[in-house]
């Protein structure tokens, strides 16, 4: 792999203070993942491959260390400086969908793109993802309660790809889905990384993992392999 | 539907989604700014009216004993001329020499000496009260007009009010006895009788000479019977130009009140400023016992963009997620809570005017002023009030959400 690193960490902790006693859900994390580059991190429960996912994700922020997204240190980001990084960087691909219920599925896909713009949407990037994804046209007005678990992840899919993030992340993307659905959604994330994307994704299913082309793996806050 | 702003919307949508709770919330709100607005719209229309009333005679100044003043310890006035008694129960002869005086000072001054007093009558068996006024008869026409009858032409005619007319039966040819049957004591004034020669036409609500429940007759007739001659109870003076008032009012109290106060000197301007504003207080008073409901709205606001706010943690947890900053849900928050205001305010601006004019013509018997900027003003006012409480308390639960850590709300089911 040759490309340029996309994502960086070094030694990354992260501790959960409880009124009982501290958790260090990371311990010194040191990882670097490059451009194009298609990791699965695997770990048991409690691992803290979550954490690090949402390290990665910025949606929290390391307790020290440092992490790098595109270059760019996160360590002194305020929470607007943050967001706007997680909107422009990064699409985020969750379990259970995550889609927004008050909206129907153009608007889900649009969504990310309207906090960027500032504006509705008139270029129709939004059906052309819907499109891309597999989704029937007819389908776009309706509600995600309306269609099926793997319909919903594909919408999923095409929300975190409408502002053309830099990082597609994963968490356990076909942990609500039936095998045959899975294999589609993971064939789906495998074209994106073959089109060029970066992708961090978190499984416990090694099957799953196998789709990637390195595997880290978690135990008690640290990368054991 | 598409509004170009998405917060704007998905509040939109969480208010249809939950629209009965939304609309029970926002009925809080209508019942507050209708008790607010009604209140509003009746004590303007009230002081309207009685603007209305009083400015009619806007160019009378009244003067009247100063009683409370401590009036007249031995000769009092300018040069010893003056022969007010120990107790300045009246305007005496000097008084209204020197009041006579100043009014020939401008153009179509007319002085209008009179004698009042509350007597008994009795009118075919039935006993009351009635304001008896004694007047010049020859000024009388241009104070008052004669809807029936004409002027007295005998020495025992009188002129009575609509009122009086009305709750006695009155007619011209009408007699009337007024006095007491048995004279106790000095107070009492033996009876005598009149004859009604004319009704006037209704005055309604006036600052210088109330004439609806009272019996008009000629001074003469009056001291005749009641006494105290040269001893009047008020004088007008009718300005020939409104815009003498403050002068001849200066003028009057310097000639009138140069050593004390002897004489109380009023224009209905004063008089009107003074009615407006208790009937301002007492607006004030009930629509602060109005806003209470609007309190009670507030808390049922508050309250339900709490259970918003519970219901939609995962909601918050996703928006922020993929990239929705604070600021964006703390605005999505405070439009739920300001649509609620705009929707309990326009219901309750449409209950305001119907109830206001209802309220309106039920308390003050006319919506003649109802429709007047000055009355229907209340009902935006109302509703900026009731919009602006909404959105106060969407304060708290806008910020809350807002404050609310993404990987926490994600998690939460």
């Amino acid at each position: 792999m040759t490309g340029r690193p996309v994502i960086k960490l070094e030694d990354v902790v992260k501790v959960y203070s409880l009124p009982t006693d501290d958790v260090i859900a990371l311990d010194n994390i040191t990882l670097e993942i490059k451009e194009g580059e298609f990791v699965a991190i695997m770990g048991t429960s409690g691992s803290g491959k979550s954490t690090l996912l949402n390290q990665i994700g910025c949606l929290d922020v390391p307790t020290s260390g440092n992490l790098y997204i595109d270059g760019k240190s996160v360590r002194d980001l305020n929470d607007d400086e943050l967001t706007d990084l997680r909107r422009d960087k990064i699409g985020y691909i969750f379990q259970n969908f995550n889609l927004i219920p008050l909206l129907d599925l153009c608007e889900n896909v649009e969504y990310p793109l309207i906090l960027r713009n500032k504006k509705r949407d008139d270029t129709g990037r939004p059906k052309k993802l819907l499109e891309m994804v597999g989704l029937d046209e007819t389908r776009v007005w309706h509600r995600p309660n309306e269609i099926s678990g793997g319909q919903r992840q594909r919408v999923a899919i095409a929300r975190a790809l409408v502002n053309d993030p830099a990082i597609l992340l994963c968490d356990e993307p076909t942990g609500n889905l039936d095998s045959r659905t899975s294999v589609q959604i993971m064939d789906m994330i495998t074209g994106l990384h073959r089109e060029g994307r970066t992708i961090v994704m978190v499984t416990h299913e090694p099957d799953i993992a196998k789709y990637a082309e390195r595997t880290i793996v978690m135990e008690d806050g640290r990368i054991v392999s | 539907m598409n509004l170009g702003d998405i917060f704007l919307e998905l509040s939109i949508r969480n208010v249809r989604l939950n629209f009965l709770r939304s609309l029970l919330a926002a009925i809080g709100i209508v019942i507050g700014v209708v008790a607010i607005t009604s209140i509003g719209i009746m004590g303007a229309n009230m002081t309207l009216s009685v603007t209305a009333e009083l400015s009619e005679s806007g160019n009378v100044i009244m003067m009247t004993p100063d009683s409370g003043g401590g009036g007249g310890s031995g000769p009092g006035g300018m040069g010893g001329g003056s022969s007010s008694d120990e107790e300045d129960e009246y305007i005496d002869k000097t008084q209204l020499r020197k009041i006579e005086q100043i009014a020939t000072t401008g153009e179509n001054n007319l002085v209008i000496p009179l004698y009042s007093a509350s007597e008994n009558i009795e009118v075919s068996g039935m006993e009351g009260r009635a304001t008896i006024y004694g007047i010049d008869m020859n000024i009388v026409p241009e104070l008052v007009d004669i809807e029936d009858g004409s002027m007295p032409l005998s020495t025992s005619g009188v002129l009575v009010g609509s009122t009086l007319a009305e709750r006695y039966e009155l007619k011209v040819g009408s007699r009337i006895k007024v006095g007491d049957e048995e004279v106790e004591d000095d107070d009492d004034i033996p009876q005598f009788t009149v004859r009604v020669t004319g009704i006037l036409e209704e005055k309604g609500m006036s600052s210088d000479l109330s004439t609806d429940n009272a019996i008009i007759m000629d001074e003469s007739l009056y001291t005749g019977h009641l006494g105290g001659e040269y001893e009047y109870d008020q004088v007008n003076l009718i300005a020939g130009d409104i815009d003498d008032i403050w002068q001849l009012e200066e003028d009057l109290d310097y000639a009138l009140n140069y050593r004390e106060d002897e004489v109380q000197i009023q224009d209905s301007g004063s008089m009107l400023e003074r009615i407006s504003e208790t009937l301002g207080t007492m607006t004030s008073f009930m629509s602060a016992i109005g806003a209470i409901s609007l309190l009670v709205a507030a808390v049922s606001i508050f309250n339900v963009m709490m259970m918003s706010v519970t219901e939609r943690i995962k909601e918050i947890g996703i928006l922020r997620s993929i990239g929705t900053r604070r600021s964006e849900i703390r605005k999505m928050f405070l439009y739920e809570s300001m649509l609620l205001g705009v929707i309990g305010a326009v219901i309750g601006a449409i209950a305001s005017f119907i109830g206001g004019y209802i309220l309106t013509y039920g308390m003050i018997g006319t919506t003649e002023y109802f429709f007047m900027p000055g009355s229907l003003m209340y009902i935006p006012l109302g509703m900026v009030i009731g919009i602006a409480i909404c959105i106060l308390s969407g304060v708290y639960p806008a910020y809350r959400a807002s404050c609310l850590d993404p990987i926490e709300a994600l998690r939460s089911e």
